[in-house]
């Protein structure tokens, strides 16, 4: 049976899936109910300095998109840090930790950019045995107005130098959080290398208008008329913050550095695959919020049953597995072709792939008066477009032409050689350098 | 009255006012906004779409549900009656099992269809509901067109002539409008009154005057309306039945099931409409699958359906079979009438056991007898009058707009040939009867 222990930046947990420092976090109730249910860790919900606690709106916190029979796609929120007093959550999170050692406990922080603030939050925190601290440079939305949370993360400079103070100032193992509303994530995870944090996590959620309300004219969720954007999170991200994962795990100035994946990961599967990104473990908010903590029973036996499938022993087996896999473009091999291939037994005759081949791509699709649809090698550029809108899995697949074999639209025969951008005549760059 | 469903005869009151209520409420209740929801999301939105193909009237299904998935079940609406304007009666009375629902993609892949028709009646209950008309009439062509039989060709073709600028008048034999939505098909298909509320819906297009107990070839003659009026519409139906041919049909409690189906239509009390013991229907139709479910429903204690043929011959679905089995209906496959037994009053029926494999119906030797106080005949409908126009298999002969064999007549519905006996069918006959008239009225046909 496959291991599913984890030790992340020397925190350990019984299994890689954490909850992340969000509204399910916010009290003792609820991660001692999530802990229960099996969650291998979690982070509590951001505490701010001493003194009279944020408020909050006292109107929707959040807003949605859906799928199909209203599956929850993507949330966003407007909530802010934890609005109990600092006392009472520190009070809960010791007495949580104490009953729960097995379990992973990081508590989030977000204080004023000021070495006093950080120095002061600092040991009360390390009081209650937690063990680490998130630093939250992402929140989006209204702290990020008082200069805190994402107005943090988008500066490295700021980011490096918050990192340090707290390095200087505790044991604790610091996690630095990022938020995905940069142009390039891969600064400020250098910036957090730099001020020596021990991981990065991310991404935090995504600046976000979910829906305007047609009648009153209001982006949702909507306090009094008025709406302002909110942190975007759920299904809906998870390619964004898979993407910003791996451009970390590839860049030779961070390559390494311990990553806690975050962003839309609901089933077994995506954790696995932040984790084969170099993730070393996961944290998850809106699938729990959507179907409530028990979800964490199937990520921990999907994952353990994948691993005992594949003979992965242990995590440490796969994390980390697809980075090299990841490349520019200018990398991908232009000798590899592939064709659609459609199975007729599969086929429930919907068209969709016709229509989408017809009317937006290559029209290599046909269809016979009968519906049956075959793909004409002539025309297929194997763009994978009927792949993707077939709602049957699995019924068109992509076959790779072995070398050798010719190409019918082009007419080539398929080379076996590696073949890229870099050296391809039709590249201006490659003709200057000779 | 005391009566059971035990008691012998032909009696009222067999079962309780409630139970009377309850077996005749709505056979689909009609889905929620969360139900239609739920049903609209699971539409692939396919390209040239089975479904759409399948229907006689070419409603776009996978436009008019993603209407409905997006909110705007009014537009669905529109795209349906423009379509097929009886589109709320179609919902409810449609085989779709047959049609659009057999062929959707999900009832192939999965064994369950995409809730069409419901769907359907879910957009078109909408804007009936809110008592909106959708179209508007064009501009008047100073043409009137005479619509003999207001059932749902003839709606159907009236109301696509009146919306195109012609004046319509429209002669029906009964005191009612609406033809076998009202006076045909099964109370529990249609509820609450809905054919005369579709009829006053649809009228709202205007330009419509309907003339009610004016039966052709009584009260008024095709040479008539032809004077009277540019073109001559007949969606006429069948108004006759095929006889048995069996000895003893003449005997007290043999009787037509569409008389029995059109009583049942049109009482105030079901709890006052006598029904049998022992039941016997014989055919093997639509017709006989709702009088022997209603006459189940009514309280009566054993009803049988004597087909001649097999199952797979059967004219109605298998939808329609289940639905009667599932009530307690018996269907005896292979049996053919030979002799209403009883002396005066029929006590039975008495069967030759036949064989059909192959097509060929040929008697197997046996015979045996089913006991009965009432006895339905469900063997087939025809025409009552052809109107000096040529026939074709019992039907008035039409090429595919309708057209008759006399200038200036077309034809649709059951007394047309061609396309199956279903209100669906008579309402895009009409639709198609009518574009064509419009188009020769104003000099752009043939």
């Amino acid at each position: 049976m496959a291991d599913l222990r984890r030790e992340f930046v020397g925190i350990k947990s019984p299994n890689p899936f954490w909850l992340a420092s969000a509204p399910p976090t916010d009290k003792e109730y609820n991660v001692r109910r999530a802990y229960e249910a099996g969650w291998g860790g979690v982070v509590w919900k951001t505490l701010g300095e001493e003194g009279p606690p944020v408020v909050n709106v006292n109107g929707p916190r959040y807003g949605a998109i859906f799928g199909a029979d209203r599956r929850l796609l993507g949330l966003n929120n407007i909530e802010l840090i934890t609005d109990r007093p600092l006392q009472q959550n520190l009070r809960e999170i010791k007495a949580v930790k104490r009953d729960y050692p097995d379990r992973a406990l990081v508590v989030s922080l977000m204080v004023p950019c000021e070495e006093e603030a950080w120095k002061a939050i600092l040991p009360v925190v390390e009081e209650t045995g937690a063990d680490g601290i998130e630093l939250n440079f992402g929140c989006p939305h209204g702290m990020a107005e008082r200069g805190m949370g994402s107005a943090v993360g988008q500066v490295p400079e700021y980011i490096e130098m918050v990192t340090r103070w707290c390095k200087q100032n505790t044991r604790m193992p610091v996690i630095v959080k990022l938020t995905p509303n940069i142009t390039d994530v891969r600064y400020p995870a250098q910036a957090a290398k730099r001020g020596g944090a021990d991981a990065v996590s991310l991404i935090n959620t995504i600046n976000s208008i979910t829906s305007v309300n047609l009648d009153n004219f209001a982006p949702e969720p909507t306090i009094d008329g008025k709406g302002s954007h909110g942190g975007y999170c759920g299904p809906a991200v998870k390619p964004i913050a898979m993407n910003m994962v791996a451009e970390i795990a590839r860049s030779p100035e961070t390559a390494g550095l311990p990553m806690s994946g975050i962003g839309g990961i609901t089933t077994w599967r995506d954790a696995a695959e932040f984790m084969s990104l170099g993730c070393g473990n996961v944290q998850v908010c809106t699938a729990a919020m959507t179907y409530g903590f028990k979800v964490v029973q199937e990520m921990i036996s999907g994952l353990g049953q994948w691993m005992d499938e594949k003979g992965h022993s242990s995590i440490d087996d796969f994390v980390g597995r697809a980075v090299p896999n990841v490349r520019d473009w200018q990398h991908l091999n232009l000798n590899h072709v592939t064709k659609a291939r459609i199975s007729q037994d599969d086929c429930i005759k919907c068209g969709r792939c016709y229509a989408a081949c017809e009317d937006t791509s290559h029209q290599a699709i046909s269809m016979s008066a009968d519906r049956v649809f075959e793909v004409m090698d002539d025309e297929c550029v194997a763009c994978n477009l009927c792949v993707n809108v077939c709602p049957v899995e699995g019924c068109i697949t992509m076959e790779t032409l072995e070398p050798g074999m010719v190409d019918e639209r082009t007419g080539q025969v398929v080379s076996g050689e590696h073949g890229d951008w870099t050296t391809h005549p039709n590249n201006p760059s490659v003709v200057a350098a000779e | 009255m005391g009566n059971s469903p035990h008691t012998d005869g032909i009696v009222a009151g067999r079962i309780s006012a409630d139970a009377v209520a309850d077996n005749f409420s709505d056979l689909h209740p009609p889905l929620d906004d969360h139900e239609a929801l739920v049903a609209a999301d699971r539409c692939y939105f396919c390209y040239d779409a089975p479904c759409q193909t399948a229907c006689p009237t070419s409603i776009d299904i996978p436009l008019f549900i993603r209407q409905i998935a997006t909110g705007t079940a009014e537009s669905a609406a529109e795209t349906i009656f423009e379509q097929n304007i009886l589109g709320g009666m179609c919902a409810r009375v449609c085989p779709t099992e047959t049609l659009c629902e057999e062929v959707c993609v999900r009832e192939v892949a999965e064994g369950k269809p995409v809730l069409i028709g419901q769907l359907q009646r879910y957009a078109t209950d909408t804007v009936m509901a809110q008592g909106k008309h959708p179209f508007t009439r064009a501009a008047p062509t100073g043409k009137s067109v005479a619509v003999v039989g207001a059932g749902p060709a003839g709606l159907s073709a009236a109301h696509r002539l009146a919306m195109l600028g012609h004046d319509v008048v429209m002669y029906d034999a009964r005191p009612k409008g609406g033809g076998l939505n009202e006076y045909g098909i099964a109370a529990y298909k249609s509820v609450e009154g809905f054919a005369q509320a579709e009829v006053d819906w649809l009228l709202q297009i205007g330009g419509i005057e309907i003339r009610y107990e004016q039966k052709l070839g009584e009260a008024v003659t095709l040479e008539t309306l032809q004077d009277r009026h540019d073109a001559v519409f007949l969606g006429v139906g069948l108004g006759g039945v095929n006889a048995l041919r069996a000895e003893g049909e003449d005997k007290v409690g043999v009787r037509d099931a569409v008389d029995f189906i059109a009583e049942l239509r049109q009482a105030d009390d079901l709890t006052k409409l006598p029904v049998g013991r022992r039941v016997v229907v014989i055919g093997g139709g639509m017709t006989a699958i709702d009088a022997a479910v209603q006459s189940k429903l009514l309280g009566a204690q054993d009803v049988t359906v004597a087909y001649r043929r097999d199952k797979s011959a059967m004219g109605a679905s298998e939808f329609e079979q289940v639905l009667a089995t599932s009530h307690g209906v018996r269907i005896e496959f292979n049996a053919q009438p030979v002799r209403v037994l009883g002396n005066g009053k029929v006590t039975g029926v008495e069967f030759a056991r036949t064989t059909s494999a192959g097509g060929e119906l040929a008697p197997t030797g046996e015979t045996f007898e089913i006991p009965a106080d009432q006895v339905f005949k469900a063997i087939g409908q025809t025409l009552t009058t052809d109107a000096g126009l040529s026939v074709e298999r019992g039907k008035i002969a039409v090429n595919e707009t309708g057209r008759t064999s006399v200038s200036g007549v077309w034809a649709g519905g059951d007394c047309a040939s061609g396309g199956d006996d279903l209100t669906v069918t008579a309402v895009a006959e009409g639709r198609d009867a009518a574009m064509d008239i419009h188009a020769t009225l104003m000099g752009e046909g043939a």
